[in-house]
């Protein structure tokens, strides 16, 4: 076996490990981040608008989609009529996309 | 002003338990008061570890249930008068642990000690969670591996939002400690070096534990390796590793290769033991 090394250094397998790892963990990285980001970010907007208008907390849905170029935010929740009566007539669900 | 300082790595057998009672001894050493806390409820070894096994009456579960008083559960070292060990109950497990009850128990001992030394378990589950929650300071411990420095990473990603420094929106200090190195096996391309772990976690390092048998003869006679043999490069390490948990600068020595014969090379280094 030593010998073996002898003739067979030059070969090694520690970069590969590295490589391996900074590939891997830049991919969950994005993964891991952005889970946690969407939870966040539905927990804030959530209480943002339960403070003026009362909404159903299961129909409310926090998509984050991360691409090469550019990534969005997509929140969609749906609101009763009765929540908006007294107001200007407005449509029962609202999306915004953004970045 | 006390220091609640989590051990923790995400995978199992780096070298958690070791390096939290060879830390607690060298600071306790240092005449630091010192507690060390198993959160590893089910399979705790601390006790074992640090040679208290046979004292063990009422534990962490104990006291977080308020079964017993914290000094009741309380274990005195009998080699270090400063240094004491909280274990966690055998027989229980994780979700024995609330959030409240480990707050008010953490707080406690905040009144009586200067570090608060927590071993977390394996996992990112409850203990693990429970562990590092109400932490100031966090030792990452990792071998030079690539399962231990891919669960070190998830560990430090976590450290950076569930605890309650970083929901608070306060530095969390995240510190590496790298254990069973093998400077020989790095030189020679077969294991990543120093450099290459600090590259990919990127957080500050605290100390370089070379791969050594001392460390295993400690574990077997229950004796923190700091204290069972002082002088061994292992203790030496952990000591330096504790005084820059102080805040002392103490410089590092990257563990070198020992230089090999052509003979040595040529039939393996048992041939030069």
């Amino acid at each position: 076996m030593s010998i073996l090394n002898f003739f067979t250094r030059g070969r090694t397998s520690a970069p590969v490990a590295r490589e391996r790892l900074q590939v891997l963990l830049a991919h969950e990285r994005a993964l891991t981040g952005g889970a946690d980001l969407a939870a966040v970010l539905k927990q804030e907007i959530l209480e943002v608008i339960a403070r003026h208008i009362p909404i159903d907390r299961d129909r409310v849905m926090v998509k984050l989609d991360r691409g090469d170029q550019v990534s969005t935010l997509e929140i969609d929740i749906e609101m009763p009529d009765a929540a908006l009566a007294g107001g200007a007539p407005a449509p029962a669900r609202r999306r915004r996309a953004a970045r | 002003m006390s220091n609640v300082v989590v051990v923790t790595s995400g995978k199992g057998g780096v070298g958690k338990t070791t390096s939290s009672a060879s830390l607690g001894a060298s600071l306790a050493r240092a005449g630091q008061k010192v507690v060390v806390v198993d959160f590893d409820v089910g399979l705790r070894n601390l006790d074992l570890v640090m040679g208290a096994e046979r004292r063990v009456v009422f534990d962490l579960v104990n006291v977080v249930q308020g079964d017993a008083k914290l000094p009741q559960a309380l274990i005195r070292d009998k080699r270090l008068e400063t240094l004491h060990l909280l274990p966690a109950s055998q027989t229980r497990d994780k979700d024995a642990l609330t959030e409240v009850g480990v707050g008010k128990v953490i707080d406690e001992l905040r009144e009586s000690f200067d570090w608060i030394i927590c071993d977390s378990p394996a996992g990112i589950e409850k203990g693990a969670t429970m562990a590092m929650r109400f932490a100031d300071t966090a030792v990452v411990v990792t071998n030079p591996e690539v399962s231990s420095v891919r669960d070190s990473d998830r560990i430090i990603g976590m450290l950076d939002s569930k605890t309650c420094r970083a929901e608070r929106g306060e530095r969390l200090e995240k510190q590496l400690l790298l254990t069973r190195y093998d400077a020989a096996r790095a030189a020679r391309g077969e294991m990543m070096t120093v450099d290459d772990v600090l590259e990919i976690l990127a957080i500050p390092l605290l100390g370089i534990v070379s791969e050594s048998p001392d460390v295993l003869t400690a574990s077997n006679v229950g004796c923190p390796v700091t204290l069972h043999n002082p002088t061994s490069a292992a203790a030496r390490a952990y000591d330096d590793a504790a005084r820059r948990l102080m805040g002392e600068t103490v410089p590092l020595n990257t563990p070198q290769a020992q230089r090999q014969g052509f003979m040595s090379r040529l039939f393996g280094r048992k041939a030069a033991a």
